[in-house]
């Protein structure tokens, strides 16, 4: 049932703590952003039905884990997926998994990728929300972030999806690239406000290493400036929050009923398993991530072999202080515990409290300037030196 | 078998800096055969790690060759090897106390310099016979005819008394050997008189304990004797003596004229003093040997460990450092910004940044160094006397009848074409010229009464530069004079912070002020709120600089769910944080308390 409360609530948040869910990658692009650094393959969409079955065979040889709240469908570019890949995918999880009634299954979609009949094929096979990379209107912004659409490819997909009935529409768009201005990324956000999507991501440009763009900037190009992105942010909250969004996590705004289960439960320390390659999951007090190469994953999957790189135990105190790493990230706040109890305590928690950066709201520790919210969680990190 | 003292030498190599004494060292180990081909290396006596990192000699080593001479009668050679650096000419006193000669090394292309003049005057004073020797006679710049007439004309000697050597290629090794037999005379103990042996130095080993450096001046110690240590009257068993070749040979007996190791087994450091006489618990009685005079430290910084609990760590690691350099000195010293830490007597910047340096390394340590600060003295408004060695203890002025700064006497010699430029430096350093003596034609001997604070920091490396390199200084201590000093302070963030206030001349202030506060706001790193650095005098502002607060310090994502990725990053920026300091909510970079020594008040 999708509720009409408000995504920054502190029930909402807590809740999602006990849901289970599943993330599934999709590593395959058209083209692959400079920018990006996700476990990305930009030239082998022909492998794409090798993948999906290699997929389907990681689903069901998986432990079962409960019935899943929310799956989330990541890339690389999941709308690349043809007509029936999602259906399958799905089918596995609800096999292995079980699937609640009314679930959240998430796909990001590519706006240019973006048609009103393969909307349709999804939205049959199971779809419930789209995450469109629409990043700005801004046709200089796009060109910079060297995307292959243009702002009318936005207000084409976003329209027709929601014309097609897709439940909860969302967009995502980066701020803070050196071309951007005040302007133009006020412009951004009226424009898609005016798209009435249900929920909008807002990321500062982020440099990655080893990426196109980190060669560049080391090269000259200039870097995003951290002040400019600040007031970027700033103005992204007020546009948005007057336009019904309600921010309820650093970078993410939805309308009430709209906040991304998945992720919520993410941050929550939730458990949730992950398929495909490059993915992270969390289970049974383990962290752990798979193969990030496409060769690597099909070999040891067709081979019967498990495709996890690496895991690490995360249970007892390193599970709390690490529920409260992720959860400051939420407007919510964290409910109390041993590691809030502690960190308020601390040296750093006092000077924190001292500087207003955080506060106890109804027993929830609650970052008041997030864009200070890094700093607190390198403080936070200070409980792992404490036994408990 | 015990060696006569007719075939013992004892002698030091004393130089001014880098002249060539620890690869002359080198040469005699290699001629002697005391080391073979294969494990030679480049001035094989300097140990430390800080000595081959720096390419300095910082700690004094004693080693003993065997020497068959052209008599046909095999010596003993006692050698010590002395660093140059004006800021441990106490290490070489020290050595010349357990010898009877010095060569004294002059580099053939640099002449005469200010540590030459400053250790031969200590040779001299000791008593010792100085065997004089040009260096490096195979540089091209080289000019032996010119550098012996003038290294004799400073001893009284002749010109062909001077043995010209070159410790790179071995010429004149030879000839110094001889020299060494045939000029320095014999020891002069007695076997059987009552044991008196100098300690000259020690250090402490984790497994065997204090470990002494020991010279016999008469009587023996043999293993299984008791030694009585005369000052701090303690007795204890002798586990093992032995002599240095350089490996540590134990030997049976030491007997007079010989200098060696010796190992009690004592790890309780305060019951070894470095100059204390040894004897036998029969003769508590003898003379003690003359020991050495404290070394008065000349700059004060105080010392922190960055985790304060760390503090007994640090100082029982003094404690260790002092059996190994008796110049160190300390007294507990609290500050507001830094917590519980010591102020310590150092000899010099250089000795300074080592001992910081070797604390961190040999004893696992993390420390915050204050500014370094010369001793004032204040006489307050009751007539009473103290001494200040710390700004934060300045008294107000209105609690004070006079406030004065230590001087010394400067001996600087410099090619004469730089006389201008240096004298005027001196006058902008508040010097006052006291003599002028030329050397040779062409180099001078310029002496000054200056305060210390003015020559104890930065003063060297502008000295330098503007004679192009040549010019050489030293300097003595020459009483306190009044003078017209306030003291800077220092606000972050509204609150002066103790440790970083600075006593200075009424003329400089300004200009110091003005570049403390500029050169901390490049040090000190954005924070979330902003950040005001002001100078002051007494409540009156002088300079104002502003940090600009960071606006944003978060990521947008959680790297698509890799929350491991994430914390790892962070940690390690936390890890670099904590070379911060927490000065009230500011984080201040360690380096950002010695600022003060790259203020640039000159200019
Ligand atoms: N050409 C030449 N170089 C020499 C000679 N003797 C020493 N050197 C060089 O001079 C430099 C200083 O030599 P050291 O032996 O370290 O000098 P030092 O007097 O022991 O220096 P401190 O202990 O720091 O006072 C080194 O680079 C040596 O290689 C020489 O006879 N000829
Ligand atoms: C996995 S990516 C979505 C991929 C999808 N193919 C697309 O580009 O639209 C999820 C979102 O992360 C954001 N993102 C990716 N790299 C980023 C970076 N370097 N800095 C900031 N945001 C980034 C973009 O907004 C992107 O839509
Ligand atoms: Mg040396």
């Amino acid at each position: 049932m999708r509720t009409t409360e408000a995504p920054d609530s502190p029930a909402v948040f807590d809740r999602a703590a006990d849901r289970k869910s599943a993330y599934v990658h999709i590593p395959f692009c058209a083209r692959v952003c400079p920018y990006c650094d996700f476990a990305v393959v930009g030239d082998r969409t022909d492998e794409m039905d090798r993948y999906v079955q290699a997929v389907v065979g990681e689903i069901g040889r998986d432990e079962p884990l409960a019935p899943l709240d929310a799956v989330f469908v990541g890339g690389g570019t999941p709308s690349l997926l043809p007509v029936g890949a999602l259906a399958r995918i799905l089918a596995a999880l609800a096999e292995r998994h079980g699937i609640v009634d009314d679930p959240e299954i998430t796909m990001e979609a590519n706006p240019e990728d973006w048609t009103v009949s393969r909307g349709a094929g999804y939205l049959e096979e199971g779809l419930t929300r789209v995450s469109f990379g629409v990043q700005s209107t801004d046709p200089r912004v796009l060109l910079a972030l060297g995307r292959r659409h243009g702002p009318r490819e936005v207000g084409v997909a976003v329209a027709s999806a929601r014309r097609a009935g897709v439940p909860s529409v969302s967009v995502d768009l980066i701020f803070g690239h050196p071309v951007e201005t005040e302007a133009s990324w006020r412009r951004t956000l009226d424009e898609v406000v005016e798209l009435e999507p249900d929920h909008v991501s807002t990321y500062a440009l982020t440099v990655e290493r080893g990426t196109p763009l980190s060669r560049w900037v080391a090269e000259g190009s200039p870097a995003p400036d951290p002040d400019v992105q600040a007031a970027r942010w700033e103005q992204a909250v007020e546009i948005l929050g007057r336009a019904g969004y309600i921010r309820y996590e650093v970078s993410n705004h939805a309308r009430p009923g709209h906040h991304c289960r998945y992720n919520l439960g993410a941050w929550a320390g939730a458990e949730y398993a992950a398929y495909g390659l490059g993915a992270h999951g969390h289970r049974d007090g383990i962290r752990f991530r798979n193969v990030r190469s496409l060769d690597a994953y099909l070999d040891r999957i067709e081979a019967g072999e498990s495709p996890r790189q690496g895991s690490e135990e995360v249970r007892g105190w390193e599970a709390e202080v690490e529920r409260l790493f992720t959860g400051i990230r939420v407007a919510a706040g964290v409910n109390g515990g041993r590691a809030v109890e502690a960190f308020l305590d601390s040296e750093d928690g006092r000077r924190l409290a001292g500087l207003g950066v955080i506060g106890l709201v109804e027993g929830r520790l609650v970052v008041r300037q997030p864009l200070f919210t890094d700093a607190v969680a390198r403080d936070v990190l200070g409980l792992l030196e404490m036994s408990s | 078998m015990r060696t006569p003292t007719s075939r013992i030498r004892n002698f030091s190599i004393i130089a001014h800096i880098d002249h060539g004494k620890s690869t002359l060292a080198d040469r005699l180990l290699e001629r002697t055969g005391a080391v073979t081909e294969r494990d030679m290396k480049e001035q094989l006596l300097d140990t430390m790690d800080l000595e081959r990192e720096r390419g300095i000699t910082i700690k004094a080593q004693a080693v003993r060759l065997d020497y068959r001479a052209s008599d046909e009668l095999d010596y003993v050679l006692n050698l010590i090897d002395t660093p140059g650096h004006v800021d441990f000419s106490y290490e070489v006193s020290r050595s010349l106390a357990a010898c009877e000669g010095a060569v004294l090394l002059v580099d053939a292309s640099q002449g005469v310099q200010a540590q030459t003049l400053a250790n031969a005057y200590l040779a001299i004073e000791a008593g010792l016979e100085i065997v004089p020797v040009l260096n490096k006679i195979d540089l091209p710049a080289a000019e032996p005819e010119a550098r012996a007439a003038e290294l004799a004309g400073i001893l009284g000697c002749e010109p062909d008394d001077v043995i010209k050597v070159s410790a790179k290629t071995g010429a004149g090794v030879g000839e110094l050997l001889e020299r060494l037999v045939t000029d320095i005379p014999a020891p002069v103990g007695k076997a059987d008189d009552p044991l008196r042996a100098l300690v000259f130095d020690s250090y402490f080993d984790a497994y065997r304990g204090v470990v002494c450096s020991v010279r016999v001046m008469d009587g023996s110690l043999a293993q299984g004797d008791t030694a009585w240590f005369l000052a701090t009257r303690n007795r204890h068993d002798v586990a093992e003596i032995g002599v240095l070749k350089p490996v540590a040979t134990p030997v049976s007996e030491l007997g007079p004229g010989e200098s060696g190791y010796l190992i009690t087994g004592v790890k309780e450091i305060d019951q070894i003093r470095v100059g204390d006489t040894i004897t036998h618990p029969n003769h508590t009685d003898v003379e003690p040997l003359p020991g050495y005079d404290e070394p008065k430290p000349m700059v004060f910084s105080g010392l922190f460990p960055t985790d304060g609990d760390d503090f007994e760590r640090l100082r029982e690691a003094l404690e260790k450092l002092r059996l190994n350099d008796a110049s160190l000195s300390w007294e507990p010293e609290s500050s507001k910004a830094l917590g519980f830490g010591f102020r310590v007597g150092f000899l010099g910047l250089l000795h300074m940044e080592i001992v910081r340096e070797r604390l961190e390394r040999e004893y696992d340590l993390d420390l915050v160094a204050t500014a370094p600060s010369v001793a004032y003295r204040v006489t307050l408004s009751d007539g009473t006397e103290i001494e200040v060695k710390s700004p934060q203890d300045l008294p107000d002025s209105a609690d004070r009848i006079n406030l004065s700064e230590p001087f010394v006497r400067a001996m600087i010699i410099t090619p004469a074409e730089f006389t201008g430029p240096v004298m005027e430096l001196m006058q902008k350093r508040r010097g006052e010229l006291d003599g002028m003596h030329y050397l040779t034609p062409e180099r001078v001997e310029l002496t000054y009464h200056v305060p210390l604070a003015e020559i104890v920091f930065d003063f060297f490396d502008i000295l330098k530069s503007r004679t192009r390199g040549y010019a050489s200084f030293d300097y003595d201590p020459d009483g306190y004079r009044e003078a017209d000093l306030v003291r800077v302070d220092i606000l972050l963030a509204g609150s002066p912070v103790d440790a970083f206030s600075t006593i200075t001349h009424r003329d400089n202030a300004y200009r110091y002020g003005r570049s403390m506060a500029e050169k901390l706001r490049e040090l000190i790193p954005r924070q979330m709120f902003e950040v005001a650095i002001q100078a002051a005098i007494g409540s009156r502002i002088i300079a104002r600089e502003t940090v600009r607060a960071v606006r944003k310090d978060v990521t947008a994502k959680c790297y698509g769910g890799d929350i491991t990725r994430k914390k790892k990053l962070l940690a390690r920026q936390k890890e670099g944080k904590k070379r911060m300091k927490m000065v009230g909510t500011v984080e201040v970079p360690q380096d950002a308390f010695v600022a003060a020594l790259r203020v640039d008040a000159d200019d």
